[in-house]
């Protein structure tokens, strides 16, 4: 492995989340929500760095507290 | 008048507003002094009110505070005998009212059916649905009740579509769910209107056994998770909760635009400031005017105060969303604004089931109207417009329009 860029992670816990559908409505590239019980589904993990904003609005914005944004790896 | 004085609520909140549109200046002045406040409800129990942004969040969000119904107020003083005993008079399945582990398991089963994706399959019925009510209005000429004759009606279908209640009970249905709506809340009124309801549903979900359908209640039935009783329960949340907001948000939010012409003229030139220009008319009108109410369930020191277990407090959303530090210039209606963030729909594992639809319903409500009738305006004069003020859901009573 050459070097890990350090980089944004996005997790998401299904157990806490909610369906409000929130972060779907702000960022619908990066996240969706599944057809079986409506719970978050993190479509981008490891988002562009354009997309940091966005991604960081959505976790603000989460009811429930089920979204974090770690350092991540890019592996 | 005493300025030092601390304006205290000893009595529930007030009902009079200044101006229509704005929260009674007294919360402002309760904000800037003490965002979470002592206060009285009219029961005579004492808790807390909170009008700021933060510390609504805050609230929202700590599982130390319970949803329950059994701590919950009346938030007006009524002189309307109130027998109506919230906890023991609820039909089963009220998860508006129940904490975790029985809220998640309710709220878990329903999800699925208010997905961003799933409720944009929604929205070619939904424009149906408007167009249907357009028609109408054309059809009595060039005058209308816009709460008679467009938003009841259409969020009443709006429910039918999502629930699956078939088009030949449809037309009781919105009448019962119209009364439900219309009623001054007489405890014995409101009894008679939600059995027919019920009976209504039953009938309807009997017919759903044997011809399912692709709705909500065929899944609630064959998914065998739920008792018939909490089916019917399920059923009567999503009704209360979702049919009188959505009518009240999209009548209330055309008489703000109406009333508005500059924010209108913008929306006009460019429709697709609509998603905006909604989130802009949530967070400008908190039509749930009463707020939201959590109590906790041990002492919680929090910016100051100490809540003591057992205070329930008022979260206040219509002031929560005019506090001046999260949204700069609150008080003035901006459908360019960036309005995300408000707490219209509540915050926490309760925020609003519906959101999606709602806001879908209004996007479309909206754009119609105001394609259809590129002349829409008050047929009154604004000051004869009753509003909703002693009403737990706020709006107007009538709003006359013509084009
Ligand atoms: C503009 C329209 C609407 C507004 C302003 C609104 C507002 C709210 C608010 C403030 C809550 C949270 C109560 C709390 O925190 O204690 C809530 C919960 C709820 N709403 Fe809505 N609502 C709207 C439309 C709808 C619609 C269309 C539906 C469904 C058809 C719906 C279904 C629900 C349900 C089921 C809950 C309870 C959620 C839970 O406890 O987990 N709402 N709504
Ligand atoms: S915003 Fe939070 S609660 Fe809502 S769907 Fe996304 S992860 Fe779940």
């Amino acid at each position: 492995m050459t070097g890990t860029m350090p980089t944004t992670r996005i997790t998401a816990d299904p157990q806490v989340c909610v369906g409000s559908g929130m972060c779907a409505l702000t960022a619908p590239d990066l996240f969706d929500q599944s057809d079986k019980d409506g719970t978050v589904l993190v479509l981008q993990p490891l988002p562009a760095d354009a997309r940091i904003g966005d991604a960081e609005e959505a976790v603000r914005g989460c009811p429930s507290g089920a979204l974090r944004l770690a350092e991540g790896s890019a592996e | 008048m005493n300025d030092m004085v601390c304006p205290y609520l000893t009595n529930g909140l007030p009902k009079v507003r200044e101006r229509p549109l704005d929260p009674p200046a007294i919360f402002g002045q309760l904000r800037a002094e003490e965002p979470i406040a002592p206060m009285t409800f009219p029961d005579g129990a004492r808790g807390w009110v909170v009008t700021g942004y933060e510390q609504a969040r805050t609230i929202l969000a700590d599982s130390r505070f319970s949803s329950k119904a059994a701590q919950k107020h009346l938030a007006f003083a009524s002189d309307l005998a109130t027998d109506f005993d919230l906890e023991k008079d609820l039909p089963p399945a009220q998860f508006e009212h129940m904490d975790p582990p029985e809220h998640t398991r309710y709220r878990k089963l329903l999800t699925a059916e208010f997905t961003v994706r799933r409720v944009k399959t929604m929205v070619p019925q939904i424009e149906r649905i408007a167009a249907g009510r357009v028609a109408a209005m054309r059809a009595k000429g060039r005058s209308a009740d816009l709460v008679k004759d467009f938003s009841v009606p259409m969020s009443a279908h709006v429910i039918c579509e999502l629930l699956g209640i078939p088009e030949e009970a449809r037309a009781r249905f919105e009448e019962l769910s119209t009364q439900a709506l219309s009623l001054d809340k007489k405890p014995e009124e409101t009894k008679a209107v939600l059995d027919g309801l019920v009976g209504l549903i039953g009938e309807v979900a009997m017919g759903k056994l044997e011809q399912p359908g692709d709705d909500l209640l065929t899944r609630l039935i064959h998914g065998g998770q739920l008792e018939p009783a909490e089916i019917l329960g399920v059923l009567l949340l999503l009704l209360v909760a979702g049919h009188e907001t959505s009518a009240n948000m999209l009548s209330l939010g055309t008489y703000t635009l109406l009333r508005e012409p500059e924010q209108l003229a913008k929306l006009r030139a460019d429709e697709a400031l609509v998603e905006n220009a909604v989130e802009e008319l949530l967070r400008y009108l908190t039509i749930v005017h009463i707020g939201v109410q959590r109590t906790p369930t041990e002492d919680v020191e929090l910016a100051g105060v100490t809540l003591k277990a057992g205070e329930t407090a008022l979260i206040h959303l219509p002031s929560v969303n005019r506090d001046p530090e999260r949204f700069p210039d609150p008080d003035t209606l901006d459908v360019t604004r960036r309005a995300a963030g408000h707490l219209t729909f509540s915050h926490g594992i309760h925020q609003c089931l519906g959101q999606q639809l709602a806001r879908q319903e209004l996007r479309v409500g909206f754009t119609t109207l105001l394609r259809e009738f590129p002349e829409l305006r008050l047929d009154a004069d604004p000051a004869d417009i009753p509003m909703r003020d002693n009403m737990t859901i706020y709006g107007v009573h009538r709003l006359p329009v013509a084009w």
